[in-house]
């Protein structure tokens, strides 16, 4: 009896908790059909909001915003992935000293925290005078996405048994094929989830497009121009949808993704026991 | 021929890092040296300490500064609270893996959108944007990021350690005060850094949850630079850099004790 009261207890905290962290997002996805800003239906159920994500006076900047968000992305983690592969290969080559300098140095995007990075790179343009707009933020984006590519591929590599690289080389391959047949096949699932992580990641980031992005350029993000349109007079219907699809985009890709994961590891589990 | 000519390329395979190597170099390690020099240069470019001067002595940065130590306590404190019964209750069922996503989940969601939700409910319930909202949106911000730790360190604790507790005839808070909890002291420690250095930092949120009213770190130090006030937002960066390093290294000092992989700065 002690047990089930326990029980019940500890299932209830958890649902409480669970209830908090998703009331917000809940309660946006129900109010985007009531096309009003306070929360409530005097509206009746509509798509109004949904339809003037399409046909508002605001929706050339919200486009323009959704188009830069996904070319900054599209362009700083193609590079990223890229220079970060080749950079995984040349440090895991690396002296023993150097390379954790290297790997040291690389980490430091990461724990950093995102303002001091962003007013850094700031500086930095504007005491070397680069011109505002794309290029600064591209340069940015790469910056911060890197490293997560180089710590995602540099595991493979070690993981990497050297006999079959020199397999390959014995067999007669020069090495430029034998880096593109055996040591890149082998580093790509690496190689993708780096690349899917400086995607999501460029995506993500407000700060340090907000700081870099220079006030006379005009260049918005999705959330540049969020912060930019919601701070003065708050949020606007058509932000309730906007807000709705992205969430159910995130959440619906985030579970299928984590599902497929478990379901794989637990058949593999199985198939080990028998 | 052909054979130097190979040899000579497996001999620079390290020469793939380079560029990369430059890149680090040119875009996160000048940039830093930067924000140093522009610590110690006034609005003419001449030498000066005044920056320190001016951040040390001046209210409004020290009022900033104990806000966020305030703010960011408080956050980190409610989190572990709150955060360490859920890590804990999952890790002990059977489909735990699998249930924490759901509390992970919000943090890919961006958190401009999360606040502007949670500022739009406030606003429609009529509380009024202060301390208290932005202590809210705080913790509602960071809570996944207390609990991701330390579930992945509770939920790798040896079961065996609680029965041997057991066995051995320690009651149930025993086993919990002799076995769990120091042995989740590292994941204890990555939540606390994953939740305080951000929470310190973070730009806009307590600006937007409080009306303007209360600014944090990470606030005045965009605040500073876009005010041409270099100087005094450089020596803002440097003492969040200090943050930040001096966090790392605790909790590098944690981690290294148990098998964590996480490379380190130190």
């Amino acid at each position: 009896m002690v047990k089930k009261i326990k029980a019940f207890f500890e299932k209830f905290y958890l649902f409480v908790i669970l209830a908090i962290l998703y009331a917000p997002i809940i309660l946006l996805v129900i109010y985007s059909f009531s096309n009003s800003a306070n929360f409530n239906f005097d509206n009746g159920f509509t798509f109004d909001a949904y339809i003037a994500i399409f046909k508002s006076d605001k929706s050339p900047e919200l486009w323009s915003a959704i188009g830069n968000t996904f070319l900054i992305a599209a362009v700083a983690s193609v590079i990223s992935t890229v220079m970060g592969t080749f950079a995984s290969i040349g440090i895991f080559n690396l002296g023993k000293r150097s390379r954790r300098v290297v790997e040291n140095v690389n980490q430091f995007p990461i724990i950093n925290s995102e303002i001091v990075m962003a007013v850094s790179l700031m500086v930095f343009f504007v005491t070397f005078a680069f011109p505002e707009g794309y290029l600064r933020l591209i340069i940015a984006h790469i910056a911060f996405c890197t490293p997560y590519v180089v710590l995602s591929v540099l595991p493979k590599l070690e993981s990497m048994d050297p006999n079959t690289y020199e397999a390959a080389l014995d067999l007669g391959a020069t090495p430029f094929q034998a880096m593109t047949k055996v040591m890149i096949p082998y580093i790509s699932p690496g190689i993708v989830s780096g690349f899917v992580m400086a995607f999501i990641m460029s995506m993500d980031d407000f700060i340090i497009t907000q700081i870099n992005k220079g006030a006379a350029t005009g260049i918005n993000t999705l959330s540049t121009y969020i912060y930019s349109d919601a701070r003065v007079q708050g949020l606007e219907p058509f932000w309730y949808a906007i807000f709705s699809i992205i969430f159910v985009i995130i959440i619906a890709a985030l579970l299928s993704v984590n599902v497929v994961k478990v379901s794989r590891e637990k058949k593999k589990a199985k198939e080990v026991k028998a | 021929m052909k054979k130097i000519v190979l040899k000579k390329f497996r001999l620079t395979k390290k020469v793939f890092s380079f560029p990369y190597i430059l890149f680090l170099l040119l875009f996160v390690i000048v940039p830093l040296v930067l924000i140093l020099v522009n610590a110690f240069l006034d609005g003419d470019n001449r030498f000066t300490f005044d920056n320190f001067k001016t951040f040390f002595t001046s209210p409004a940065s020290t009022i900033v500064l104990g806000n966020s130590l305030l703010v960011g306590v408080i956050t980190t404190a409610v989190c572990l609270i709150l955060g360490y019964p859920v890590a804990y209750i999952l890790s002990k069922m059977s489909s735990g893996r699998l249930i924490v996503l759901l509390y992970v989940l919000p943090m890919f969601i961006n958190f401009l959108i999360r606040t502007l939700a949670t500022k739009a409910i406030f606003i429609a319930m009529n509380v009024e944007l202060g301390m208290g909202t932005v202590l809210f949106g705080m913790v509602y911000n960071y809570l996944p990021f207390m609990i991701m730790p330390l579930h992945t360190t509770i939920s790798s604790i040896d079961k065996s350690y609680y029965e041997a507790a057991q066995d051995l005839g320690a009651d149930k808070a025993t086993v919990f005060l002799k076995t769990t909890l120091p042995l989740s002291v590292s994941g204890i420690i990555s939540g606390i850094t994953m939740v305080f250095i951000p929470t310190i930092s973070s730009f806009a949120i307590s600006q937007l949850l409080s009306n303007g009213k209360i600014f944090l770190f990470g606030d005045s130090i965009q605040l500073s630079f876009e005010q041409n006030l270099y100087g005094v937002g450089s020596i803002m960066s440097l003492v969040m850099l200090a943050f930040v390093l001096v966090s790392n290294l605790i909790m590098n000092k944690f981690n290294s004790n148990s098998d964590n992989v996480r490379r380190s700065l130190w």
